[in-house]
């Protein structure tokens, strides 16, 4: 039996205030497993992306615990977040989220200088990690000379650069064409089969079948978990 | 101990960080915008040199007039109990045996009264026109030499030695350039190269004839009647040498004080009032001096205030502008602090910058160009006073502001949440 590396437990998030308030993530109780690629889905507002961020470390909820390979993770002060998020977390963002001035290999190379690498040891490492998404030859290419596919895969790459325990996806194939979205996937698969734990936010139904677990949240709360096959009667 | 030295790592990388994000940041910005910033910050830095520049120049530029044409390094005058320096002639042979002393000029100087339109008759109750004032006996070539009073002569043709009868009159003594009608500055019309004065001077009169007119900007050349000092002896007679005033110009390397103080020690002190420049300077030039200084540090300091507002909103919309993307590298685990490196260093470099440009414009152009050029006051020929070490003080205030103005927005835009700028928000 695989250990749980995420435990989410009562977890509330709340935006806005007294009329205003409205309360995406109510009580929501969650476990993921190492090694377990769990895909996040649900409709637009059902909290799922909100849900990324509280166990990303990149919002604080209002309520309930987080508990990332056995630590408290809600009880951090931001510093702490700050170097959890650098040594043990990767994230692939929607829109990429790539430092404009920076080239492939340094955006890749910026968080492992971080880390306390050398310049020369970084580099080094993440042209490795560029030629492993299948970007060795756009090494010194600024993000604004990548077409939206390959800034997709230099996001991957700068995500697993520093070999986290987790990685986090928030729709990573949603600003791409489907070809392109599907290169991007076996990326994803590709980190999966090497024992990658990933957790994946997506709206897209013929992703699903690809993950260990598909969460379906409705009105900030776990609705159904399982095998895509499983819960499909849910959709 | 473990833990103070992973506290030094973490800020000895953040720092790497920080100059590995400033600098593609400045290198791959937009080249216009970086112009542009360099741009604000030379003329930030101009603004707080040049402006009280001209403002102390305008005095310093008066200093150097009154020492240039009239007191020298050292000056040599009467005691107030005497009526003229008393053993001129040893004084003299002991100065020229002095070392440091580049060269002298001895003044003499007695009141007298010059009056124009003399032949002109008068009804008994009218009153002549003339001017009481100070008439110059000197050496010319001397007096060149050392004052450059040649060179300051405006119109007409500077005085020879053997010239007789002929004399310079200082432009404050006309109303061409001293246009006010007032009984303390008494001035005449129409009076111009060729016209006839009377003079009188203990009660010997002389009718002469206007060579030159002499134009220093300092009142005590200006309001002057100068003679060759052969006739003028003559006419004062002063046989005896003995002189009212004696500049002495010293090699630069020399130090004033010392020469003053060799000279005093050698008991000429009892016969004359050795001063230098520094001493015999007008109290009132002193006091301007000082207030000028003042207010130029006034402005300077309204000048810094302005240029950290400028380098603050400069660095503020820069973060604000890349706020999405500070989001980012806090998202992936960048610290904060290399963050607000990289900001602080980026408006460090703009003022290195602005400081440099600004100190090539000042000491390569704008300095010299004034020295040349001065600006033509009433009252002085306004140079542009700029140390090295005044620049080199101005340059590090406007780091220490620099440094203050561009962390402060870095951190406001490092301290947002960073989930709401990623997204925006």
């Amino acid at each position: 039996m695989r250990k749980n590396i995420i435990e989410v437990e009562g977890l509330v998030k709340k935006y806005g205030s007294g009329e205003t308030e409205l309360v995406v993530l109510k009580g929501l109780d969650l476990v993921v497993r190492e090694g377990e690629f769990v895909i996040i889905t649900g409709r637009s507002g059902s909290g799922k992306s909100t849900l990324l961020y509280q166990m990303g470390l990149l919002d604080y909820p209002n309520e309930g615990k987080i508990h990332i390979s056995g630590e408290n993770v809600i009880k951090m002060d931001p510093d702490d977040r700050t170097l959890f998020r650098l040594n043990r977390l990767g994230y692939v963002f929607q829109d990429y989220a790539l430092i404009p001035d920076l080239t492939a290999v340094e955006n890749i190379a910026l968080p492992l200088m971080m880390q306390g690498k050398s310049h020369a040891t970084a580099v080094i490492k993440a042209t490795e990690v560029l030629e492993r998404v299948g970007l060795g030859d756009k090494v010194y290419n600024l993000p604004s000379q990548l077409s939206g596919g390959q800034q997709q895969r230099v996001s991957i790459g700068r995500a697993i650069g520093h070999a986290p325990e987790i990685l986090f996806a928030d729709e990573p194939t949603a600003n791409l064409d489907s070809e392109t979205a599907h290169e991007v996937l076996e990326n994803f698969m590709k980190l999966h089969k090497e024992g990658q734990t990933i957790v994946m936010v997506t709206h897209e139904r013929e992703y699903l079948k690809i993950a260990d677990r598909v969460i379906l949240l409705e009105d900030g709360v776990v609705k159904s978990s399982g095998k895509h096959s499983s819960q499909k009667s849910d959709d | 101990m473990i833990k103070t030295f992973h506290q030094i790592r973490r800020l000895l990388t953040s720092i790497r960080v920080g100059v590995f994000l400033a600098v593609r940041q400045i290198r791959r910005g937009n080249i216009w915008a970086n112009a542009l910033i360099v741009a604000i910050m030379t003329l930030t830095f101009l603004n707080l040199i040049v402006v009280s520049g001209i403002l102390v120049g305008l005095i310093e530029g008066a200093v150097q007039a009154i020492n240039r044409h009239y007191l020298g390094d050292i000056f040599i005058s009467t005691l107030k109990e005497k009526y003229y320096i008393e053993k001129t002639p040893g004084l003299v042979s002991y100065i020229r045996s002095l070392p440091g002393v580049e060269d002298y000029t001895v003044r003499y100087i007695e009141g007298g009264i010059i009056e124009k339109d003399y032949k002109t008759s008068r009804k008994s109750t009218e009153k002549s026109d003339e001017i009481s004032t100070l008439m110059s006996g000197i050496d010319p070539e001397r007096e060149a030499q050392v004052s450059g009073l040649r060179d300051k002569v405006i119109k007409g043709s500077y005085l020879e030695e053997n010239d007789f009868d002929q004399v310079i009159i200082g432009a404050l003594l006309l109303k061409d350039y001293l246009p006010i009608d007032s009984p303390n500055f008494p001035v005449f019309e129409n009076v111009s190269i060729g016209s006839k004065l009377r003079i009188t001077i203990n009660g010997n009169v002389r009718e002469v004839t206007v060579k030159g007119i002499t134009y220093t900007k300092v009142d005590e050349v200006d309001r002057r009647v100068f003679f060759p000092e052969k006739q003028f002896r003559g006419i004062i007679g002063r046989y005896d040498y003995n002189a009212d005033e004696i500049v002495l110009r010293l090699s630069p390397e020399t130090d004033a004080v010392s020469v003053r103080d060799t000279i005093l020690a050698a008991g000429f002190g009892e016969f004359a009032k050795i001063q230098t420049r520094e001493d015999a300077e007008p109290k009132f030039i002193k006091d301007m001096k000082e207030t000028f200084n003042l207010l130029g540090t006034i402005i300077g300091s309204i000048g810094l205030i302005v240029a950290s507002i400028t380098i603050f909103i400069i660095i503020f919309i820069n973060a604000i502008m890349r706020r999405k993307f500070i989001g980012i590298l806090k998202g992936v685990g960048i610290h904060s602090r290399a963050i607000e490196f990289a900001y602080v260093l980026q408006s460090l470099f703009y003022a290195f910058l602005g400081s440099l440009f600004g100190v090539l414009i000042v000491f390569g152009f704008l300095e010299p160009y004034f020295q040349e050029n001065p600006i033509n006051f009433p009252f002085s020929d306004g140079i542009l006073v700029a140390t090295p070490e005044g620049a080199a003080w101005r340059v590090a205030v406007l780091f220490i502001f620099t440094f203050v103005a561009g962390y402060i927005p870095a951190k406001i835009v490092v301290r947002q949440n960073t989930l709401d700028a990623i997204l925006g928000r």
